[in-house]
């Protein structure tokens, strides 16, 4: 193990490490407590300049329910999950079906088609924004929930197809190759043979999809325009707008609209960083 | 493709065309859906941006459907070299490549801090990963907030070094400052930076955790051996651990380059690429020209983004290029 075990250190080396993570998880994380100390706060010390100090009192309750009853907050959360839901699901499905399919055959355009998917994955969005758009436009899908899905299911797929072809590469083919000298059907060999099988795979795209989706601001913005079918991260810089000079609120609202992937990060934590991290081990 | 029929097993004592053929279509029937999505949404839309950026368009249509563009050719890029917000823009795009790259060496720093295993280990690890969870809007406004001269924690902690309070005779409380705070954002040279620097905090915990993995994976026998052999600390570091952190590492340039490309929702969060278009990008000035309240220049802004997905192609081919010979090692 490097750096060297701080057990096998000296007592003070020890309890000097132990001692220094509070500290440093702090310091690192100052921005977001900062902004949870004022999340909690009254109008009152916002206005008086006591933005930093400890709060003269707890508005933990007002200021949350605030910002669901001031401002369209609800909406745009409710919004969120009916975009990201549809897409994790279009997107890991479409990606279990390409993966497999580049994964178990072998024929000429495989490889290709695979670096397609990749690099699909790599480009900027805005050399696709103006075509989407016009689409979106014509289709009459632009500002709609639909449109959102739709755009962010297949450019997701790209991602996910890259995944899970990976992820079946890594499985021993033997298990394939006995269930076709058995004369198993193809598609029997995929939903009864391999799909078992890619569980894992499925439970940590499906959270990366969702935090990635969640978190998308710049679709939000091409896609959409009214209160309608706007995700909460468009939504909380609507707020911003709206709450000028309520820190206390922006602050709610901008933590409000960060629990759902944390909290997605917190329960499937083991799926999410093995997804992260894939290909970071050989 | 046509043959939609998955291959029935009951036929074998007849062998169709398409039995024997059933391993060359197979993979085509489970990858057209795929396909045809990715192509419609992804693939076509780049060639049809590259198509555009040679018209001046402003995404209207006449009243029979026909398209208002003309043709201009290459006039969008001739335009683009006389823009002097085109040149700050890439300006910055090479200030974000260039120190978002940072992120690499600090996750790396950070995985070493943390590779421990003392109690509430995991805990420190998932709390520091956190920032990277937290959408960059989010991010954007709690930094524009830490930044803020005013009442922000950069202008609290200002106050506490350089400035002294005073009570006049009303009562009311004022600062004299030996130096006024920072505006760290209104101010054209450092904006930039103060984003970037904000844009580091996730991206350092992406690459923390790559490294933390990797660092797992990191073989026990060769660091025992070096040790023997009296490595420790940096030599030790850059000879034994890094080598093997290879994987690690590339994944890791990979996600920070296209981060550094991809960045938009802080800009457009902190500064909207002011003060003075000095904080613009390629990627936020296109969206601006394309979809602005002056109405909107389709052609002009396909141009930037088509210069941006040229820079990034560069890339794409390096990484395909990599992983190409991967693959190859696979065989």
């Amino acid at each position: 193990m490097f750096p060297r075990p701080v057990e096998k250190s000296s007592a003070t080396v020890r309890y000097g490490y132990q001692a220094f993570l509070p500290f440093a998880l702090v310091l690192w994380l100052l921005p977001l407590l900062a902004i949870f100390l004022t999340s909690i706060r009254s109008a009152k010390d916002i206005n008086s300049g006591n933005v930093f100090g400890w709060p003269s009192e707890f508005a933990l309750i007002e200021n949350y329910t605030a910002v669901f009853t001031q401002s369209a907050a609800a909406q745009y959360m409710w919004n969120s999950v009916l975009i990201t839901v549809p897409t994790v699901l279009i997107s890991v499905a479409l990606a279990c079906l390409a993966g497999y399919a580049l994964a178990i055959y072998k024929f000429r355009v495989a490889l290709p088609l695979f670096f397609l998917f990749v690099a699909g994955n790599f480009i900027p969005f805005q050399i696709l924004m103006v075509p989407v758009r016009d689409m979106s436009v014509r289709t009459e899908l632009y500002d709609t929930i639909a449109g959102q899905f739709l755009f962010h299911a297949a450019f997701q797929t790209g991602f996910c197809t890259l995944f899970m072809r990976n992820f079946i590469k890594a499985l021993p083919f033997d298990l394939v190759e006995s269930a076709r000298i058995e004369g198993v059907a193809e598609w029997k060999i995929f939903w009864y043979v391999v799909l078992p099988l890619v569980r894992p795979a499925i439970a940590a795209l499906s959270v990366l999809i969702f935090t990635f989706v969640w978190n998308d601001f710049f679709w939000a913005n091409v896609l959409t325009q009214g209160e309608s079918a706007k995700p909460i991260t468009a939504g909380v810089r609507a707020l911003n707008g709206q709450f000028v000079n309520n820190w206390h609120l922006v602050s709610a609202a901008s933590l409000l609209a960060a629990v759902p992937p944390v909290a997605c990060f917190f329960l499937m934590q083991k799926h999410f960083i093995a997804g992260l991290t894939m290909g970071a081990v050989k | 493709m046509t043959h939609a029929v998955v291959p029935d097993t009951t036929t074998a004592d007849r062998p169709g065309w398409l039995h024997r053929n059933k391993l060359a279509v197979a993979p085509w029937i489970f990858l057209i859906p795929a396909l045809i999505f990715f192509a419609i949404y992804v693939v076509i839309p780049i060639f049809q941006s590259l198509w555009l950026s040679l018209y001046e368009w402003n995404g209207l249509y006449t009243a029979d459907g026909e398209s208002t563009a003309t043709w201009v050719g290459f006039q969008n890029y001739v335009k683009l070299w006389d823009d002097p917000n085109f040149w700050t823009s890439l300006r910055n795009n090479v200030a974000w490549l260039i120190l978002y790259m940072l992120a690499v060496p600090l996750g790396l720093f950070i995985a070493l801090f943390l590779n421990q295993t003392v109690t509430g280990m995991r805990f420190y690890k998932s709390m520091f990963f956190f920032p990277f969870v937290i959408s960059q809007v989010v991010v954007g406004l709690i930094f524009g907030w830490f930044y803020n001269p005013d009442f922000g924690v950069v202008g609290t902690v200002w106050k506490a070094l350089f400035c002294e309070e005073t009570t006049n005779i009303l009562g009311n409380v004022t600062f004299a400052c030996s130096r006024p705070a920072p505006d760290i954002l209104s101010s054209p040279e450092w904006a930039t930076y103060g984003i970037i620097a904000a844009g580091l905090w996730p991206q350092i915990a992406y690459c923390m955790i790559l490294y933390l993995t990797g660092l797992n994976n990191v073989s026990a026998d060769q660091i025992e051996a070096a040790r023997l052999d009296g490595a420790k600390g940096w030599k030790m570091l850059w000879y034994v651990v890094v080598p093997q952190l290879k994987p690690a590492t590339f994944i890791a340039i990979v996600v920070t380059v296209i981060g550094a490309l991809r960045s938009f929702d802080m800009i457009a969060i902190m500064t909207q690429g002011g003060p003075f278009g000095s904080t613009n990008v390629l990627s936020f000035y296109m969206y601006e020209v394309a979809i602005s309240e002056y109405g909107e220049r389709y052609g002009y802004g396909s141009s930037v983004a088509t210069v941006l997905f040229g820079i990034m192609l560069i890339f794409i081919s390096y990484f395909l290029w990599q992983m190409y010979q991967d693959e190859k090692g696979l065989r």
